[in-house]
C-alpha cells in the first residue's frame, strides 16, 4: 500500500525553496456544539500551533461554528492513496451481513 | 462573475484516462486533490479558483472605503463583519486552489503582476454610502447566482468552500438590501443617492456574468468538467428576473428604457451592457484598476516584516524547545 502526504507538493520550506518564506500550512478541524467529533473544515497558513489556532478562530468560527479547534501541520498528515481504493474498500462489498437490514426479523418480534 | 472569461485548457492526456475521468464526473463523483486529473482541468481550476479568491480579497477594498464613514455604529459593525467575511471567503478559496499544487505566494504574485485577474466589478468606485447598499444587493446578489450551483462543482475542495461561502453570502445580500430600503424610504436626497447607486452599478453587475456564451469558446469544456454549471446568459437572465421586482419594491428605476417583461419567455428583455467597456476593464483600465492593485501591493509590502518576524519568532521558539529536550 502506498501512503502519501496529504499535500503532495509539500510546503515551500520543505521543497528547499529558500527564496520563498511562506508560512507553513495547517489543516483545521472543528467540533460543533452538538457533541459530534471534530470535522475537517479547511486549511490555513500560520507560523506555529498557537498562531494556527488564532487564525482558525478568525477564519472558521466567525458564526459559532464550533466549541473546539484542532490544528495539525499539513505536512504531518499521512493519507491513503486513491490508487488503493480497490484493495482497501472492495472487501466490504460482499459483506452485506454487516448491516442490520440484512436480517429479516418478523414484525411479531417487536422493535429490535 | 467573480471568475470571468476563464480560458479552458485543452488536455494532451491519454485518451483512455480522459474518458475514465469524464465518466467519473458524469457519474457525479467528486474529484479530490490526490486523484488523477487532466492537466487542463488542473490548470483551468487554478485559474478559476484563483481569480475567484482574488475577487474576494480585492472586493474588500470598495467596501473598506466606507468603514470609517458608516452612518451609525451599528452599520459600521455590520460592514466590518461583512468585509471580514470577504477575507474569509478569499482564504477558503486560496486553500482550495493550493490543493491543486499552486502556492499562496505564487497566487499573490500573479495577481500583483497582472497575470491573474479579479472580477471587473471591483474596478468601479464606491462614491456614496448608498453604494454599500447597491454592492450588497446587486454584486453579492449576482455572486450568489453563480455560487449556489458551484456548490455542486466536480472538484471537492472547491465545492466545499462554496458551501461555506453560500451560507454567509445571503447575509451580505440582505444587509445590502436593508441599506437600500432605508435610503429609498428616506429623504429626497437619500432617494437620489439610492437611484444614483443603482444607475452606476446596474450594467457593471450585468457584466459580472461575462459576455454572451455565443462569444465564449471555453464554456463547453468547463461545463463538461462541471466547473462551470450554467451559461453566462442563463445566469444573467435569472439575475435580472429576480432583481427587477426588488427594484420596483424599492421604488427605484432600472436604468434601462428597453426593459420589458416578455410573456413568451417568462422573463425580462433587457439591454446588454457595453462589452467594450467590460474588455477594457479586464485589461486593467477600469476607473479604479490601478488603485486596487496598488492597494494590494502596498498591503503585501507593508506586511512583509510581519510575515518575516513571525517566522523568525517561530524558528527561535522551536530552537529553544529542541535545546530544552
Amino acid at each position: 500500500m502506498r501512503l502519501i502526504h496529504q499535500h503532495g507538493a509539500g510546503a515551500p520550506w520543505q521543497r528547499g525553496d529558500a527564496m520563498k518564506q511562506e508560512w507553513p500550512l495547517w489543516e483545521v478541524f472543528i467540533r460543533g456544539q452538538h457533541g459530534l467529533s471534530h470535522r475537517h473544515v479547511g486549511s490555513l497558513h500560520a507560523t506555529d500551533a498557537a498562531h494556527a489556532i488564532q487564525n482558525a478562530r478568525d477564519v472558521y468560527t466567525r458564526r459559532k461554528e464550533g466549541v473546539s479547534i484542532w490544528v495539525v501541520p499539513a505536512a504531518d498528515i499521512t493519507a491513503s492513496s486513491p490508487d488503493d481504493k480497490g484493495s482497501l474498500y472492495d472487501p466490504a462489498d460482499d459483506k452485506v451481513y454487516r448491516h442490520p437490514t440484512f436480517f429479516d426479523i418478523p414484525d411479531d418480534v417487536g422493535a429490535m | 462573475m467573480y471568475a470571468q472569461m476563464i480560458k479552458s485548457e485543452a488536455s494532451q492526456d491519454d485518451p483512455e484516462k480522459l474518458a475514465a475521468f469524464q465518466a467519473r464526473i458524469d457519474a457525479g463523483e467528486k474529484i479530490e486533490p490526490k486523484d488523477w486529473m487532466p492537466a487542463g482541468y488542473r490548470k483551468t481550476l487554478i485559474r478559476q479558483i484563483g481569480q475567484h479568491a482574488h475577487s474576494e480579497i480585492v472586493g474588500q477594498l470598495p467596501e473598506g472605503n466606507w468603514i470609517t464613514r458608516a452612518p451609525t455604529l451599528e452599520r459600521k459593525a455590520i460592514l466590518l463583519a461583512k468585509v471580514q467575511d470577504e477575507a474569509g471567503h478569499g482564504l477558503y478559496l486560496y486553500c482550495a486552489a493550493e490543493t491543486l499544487g499552486v502556492s499562496r505566494d505564487e497566487l499573490t504574485e500573479m495577481l500583483l503582476d497582472g497575470r491573474m485577474k479579479y472580477s471587473s466589478i471591483f474596478a468601479y468606485p464606491t462614491l456614496t454610502w448608498a453604494d454599500m447598499g447597491a454592492v450588497g444587493w446587486l454584486v453579492d446578489g449576482a455572486a450568489i447566482m453563480n455560487q449556489v450551483p458551484l456548490q455542486r462543482t466536480s472538484y471537492g475542495p472547491y465545492a466545499r468552500s462554496m458551501v461555506r461561502i453560500c451560507k454567509e453570502e445571503s447575509f451580505h445580500q440582505r444587509q445590502g438590501f436593508d441599506i437600500m430600503m432605508k435610503m429609498a424610504n428616506g429623504t429626497d436626497a437619500q432617494k437620489r443617492m439610492a437611484q444614483d447607486a443603482l444607475n452606476r452599478f446596474w450594467y457593471p453587475s450585468l457584466m459580472m456574468f461575462g459576455p454572451s456564451d455565443k462569444e465564449s469558446v471555453h464554456s463547453e469544456q468547463s461545463m463538461a468538467w462541471k466547473i462551470k454549471m450554467n451559461s453566462n446568459d442563463e445566469l444573467r437572465q435569472k439575475f435580472v428576473d429576480q432583481t427587477v421586482p426588488q427594484a420596483e419594491y424599492l421604488g427605484l428605476t432600472i436604468p434601462d428604457e428597453t426593459l420589458a417583461f416578455n410573456e413568451d419567455k417568462g422573463g425580462y428583455d433587457f439591454a446588454e451592457p457595453d462589452w467594450s467597456e467590460f474588455f477594457d476593464v479586464l485589461k486593467g483600465n477600469g476607473p479604479c484598476s490601478v488603485e486596487r492593485i496598488e492597494a494590494r501591493q502596498k498591503a503585501w509590502d507593508d506586511g512583509a516584516w510581519v510575515r518575516e518576524a513571525r517566522l523568525a519568532h517561530a524558528a527561535k521558539k522551536q530552537a529553544a524547545k529542541v535545546a530544552a529536550e
